[in-house]
């Protein structure tokens, strides 16, 4: 069973990627963290205009069988969540890279560099989730 | 499904499977430094004949009184059936529910329990049951702050007139959590009544919840309405701390001012639940549908199997520690399964309109005490305004000497207020519940009476236990 993993994105280690649309970051959590975690029931997001900070647990995402923290890849202000996964957290499972979308940050410009550079390449996560693989 | 003890037969069988010698061979690992050899601080054994005995001789130093004491724990006619019922093994050694295909019947009770506990609140959502009413308190506090993520420091407001050990309880609790400020707020000297307005001159910063208890400790009504709309026009979640059995005949939470109070909790003692010396008693805990995630302890949910038949399970176990552990809404793991049995099986007995009319009996009795005190020598009734079933009084003569005295005519006359609240001077707190017979309370005023007008000197030399 193969996940995707699109080449366009960036990673984290803890299965969050990363979009970069010019000074927007859109954040979500990967295809093998969802198939990992079942049928979505619940996520619970952050405040807008709130801060995230690079590792720190910013969102939760629960499913029938778990609840997982989600980790910020990058430090920077909430702007907007996808309000729709209040009402639909299977989006989640359905569209991962796309409408399950969790929120969008504008970064820190002090930070910005130097989180990106800490994303892994889709090649980079491809190879992390084999290992995990047992 | 039954649980059967081992059999010494089974337990040989079952060593020899694993292939050990010894029971005791299993506990090996423990180092010698740690092991109890004997424990002398405990007395021999005693056989079931002199157990019994000693259980008689200790309940008769209680037994006999007219109780009018309240304080949090009521006396009410319990309905044999409640207990009878209760008291099956079905229900009185039940397993925990945590394997739900084993425990439908105890899930089912508690499903109904809840639902009956959230239609008398008011409210949307009931929870299994919390260990007591102060704890109660304390959950709904911390409820109120996670829901409030936004403050930096958390204040609460906390009436001086919510029950003296539930103020005990929630600073324990929630006390050792340095963002959270409880501020006290004071009562009005004349009403008995919490003055919430007098608390706007020193708040400069946000509250984050005002906890409304109903009736409050001396037995008085609260504005409620009040308080919930003041604290919701100041951002902060409204939480009713309540007598159930008041519920039954007052505006119950979820009615409360525009809104409504969003958490209701308090003890559930008073519906079918024996005095029993302080405990066992259960706390409730209901809220607006809004808070179901941070509710915690235990909750029952209904709904289907996969052949569409209707079934019940524990639900949103994700806020329970033994699936997030260090992010569960609280550490409670269990809940107040026979206590709460009784309960259902009570409120089921009685129906809403029984209910309250053993509310009405509880409220009718209490104005017929208030009467009579109002009119003898050396009593005051010390707040004028509405109350439930519980009436404060300020005796010429210390209340101490004058329980002494009232005991040794098997009366236990009330709970004093003066240790607790010395502001209010010798006074005591009288509770008149449905089992008090107007001879009863003729009696007892014609006691207090006699009691008061000992002399002086008399009354100073009564011993009391400090």
């Amino acid at each position: 069973m193969n996940n995707s993993i699109p080449k366009k994105l960036k990673y984290s280690r803890t299965h969050e990627w990363v979009r970069q649309d010019d000074d927007v970051l859109t954040i979500g959590i990967t295809d093998h963290a969802q198939t990992m975690l079942g049928d979505l029931v619940y996520v619970e997001l952050p405040e807008p205009e709130s801060n995230v900070e690079t590792g720190h647990e910013c969102a939760v995402v629960e499913s029938v069988k778990a609840a997982a923290d989600v980790y910020s890849p990058v430090s920077g202000e909430v702007i907007e969540i996808n309000e729709a996964l209040l009402e639909s957290p299977q989006l989640i499972n359905e569209d991962p890279y796309g409408k399950g979308w969790l929120f969008r940050v504008k970064p820190f410009e002090s930070e910005i560099a130097e989180d990106v550079a800490k994303l892994l390449t889709a090649d980079q996560y491809t190879k992390q989730v084999a290992s995990e693989a047992h | 499904m039954p649980f059967i003890p081992h059999t010494e037969h089974d337990v040989k069988e079952m060593l020899a499977t694993i292939g050990v010698a010894k029971l005791e061979n299993l506990f090996d690992e423990i180092p010698d430094s740690l092991r109890v050899k004997n424990l002398p601080a405990i007395p021999a054994s005693l056989t079931e004949m002199e157990l019994a005995r000693l259980m008689r001789q200790r309940a008769a130093l209680d037994s006999g009184m007219l109780c009018f004491m309240g304080a949090g724990a009521y006396e009410h006619h319990i309905p044999a059936a409640v207990w009878d019922i209760a008291s099956r093994g079905e229900f009185l050694t039940a397993y925990t529910p945590y394997q739900a295909e084993a425990s439908q019947g105890t899930l089912q009770l508690l499903y109904e329990y809840q639902t009956m506990m959230a239609s008398l609140m008011g409210l949307d959502v009931s929870n299994a049951s919390l260990y007591e009413g102060g704890s109660a308190a304390a959950e709904a506090i911390l409820m109120a702050a996670r829901s409030h993520r936004k403050h930096k420091t958390y204040r609460v407001l906390i009436p001086r007139a919510l029950h003296p050990y539930y103020r005990d309880v929630i600073k324990t609790i929630v006390g050792q959590q340095d963002i959270i400020q409880l501020i006290e707020v004071p009562f009005d000297a004349a009403t008995g009544q919490t003055q919430l307005s007098a608390m706007e001159k020193d708040l400069h910063d946000e509250v984050t919840a005002v906890v409304i208890p109903q009736p409050n400790f001396f037995g008085v009504l609260e504005d409620a309405d009040a308080m919930t709309d003041w604290a919701h026009a100041h951002g902060a979640i409204a939480i009713g701390v309540v007598n159930p059995m008041a519920m039954a005949l007052l505006k119950p939470p979820g009615q409360w001012g525009k809104k409504g109070a969003d958490i209701a909790c308090g003890e559930g003692q008073p519906l079918g639940v024996p005095l029993a010396s302080g405990g066992p008693y259960y706390g409730f805990l209901c809220c607006k549908r809004d808070f179901v995630r941070q509710l915690p302890g235990r909750i029952v949910g209904r709904t289907v199997d996969k052949e569409g038949k209707q079934g019940f399970v524990l639900t949103l176990q994700a806020r329970e520690q033994h699936i997030r552990r260090a992010k569960a809404t609280s550490n409670i793991c269990t809940n107040q399964g026979l206590l709460v049995t009784a309960s259902t099986i009570y409120m089921s007995l009685l129906g809403p309109e029984g209910l309250r009319q053993v509310a009405e009996a509880c409220y009718l009795n209490a104005q017929y005490l208030k009467k009579k005190l109002e009119i003898l020598h050396g009593v005051e009734v010390v707040f004028h305004s509405p109350c439930f079933h519980e009436i404060v009084v300020r005796l010429s003569k210390p209340v101490d000497k004058i329980l002494r005295l009232l005991a040794n005519d098997k009366i236990q006359a009330g709970f004093n207020l003066a240790p607790i609240y010395p502001e209010l001077g010798e006074c005591l707190l009288i509770c008149v519940t449905e089992t008090k017979t107007e001879a009863d309370i003729e009696w007892f005023v014609k006691c207090l009476a006699q009691v008061l007008a000992m002399n002086s000197s008399t009354i100073k030399n009564i011993e009391c236990a400090k």
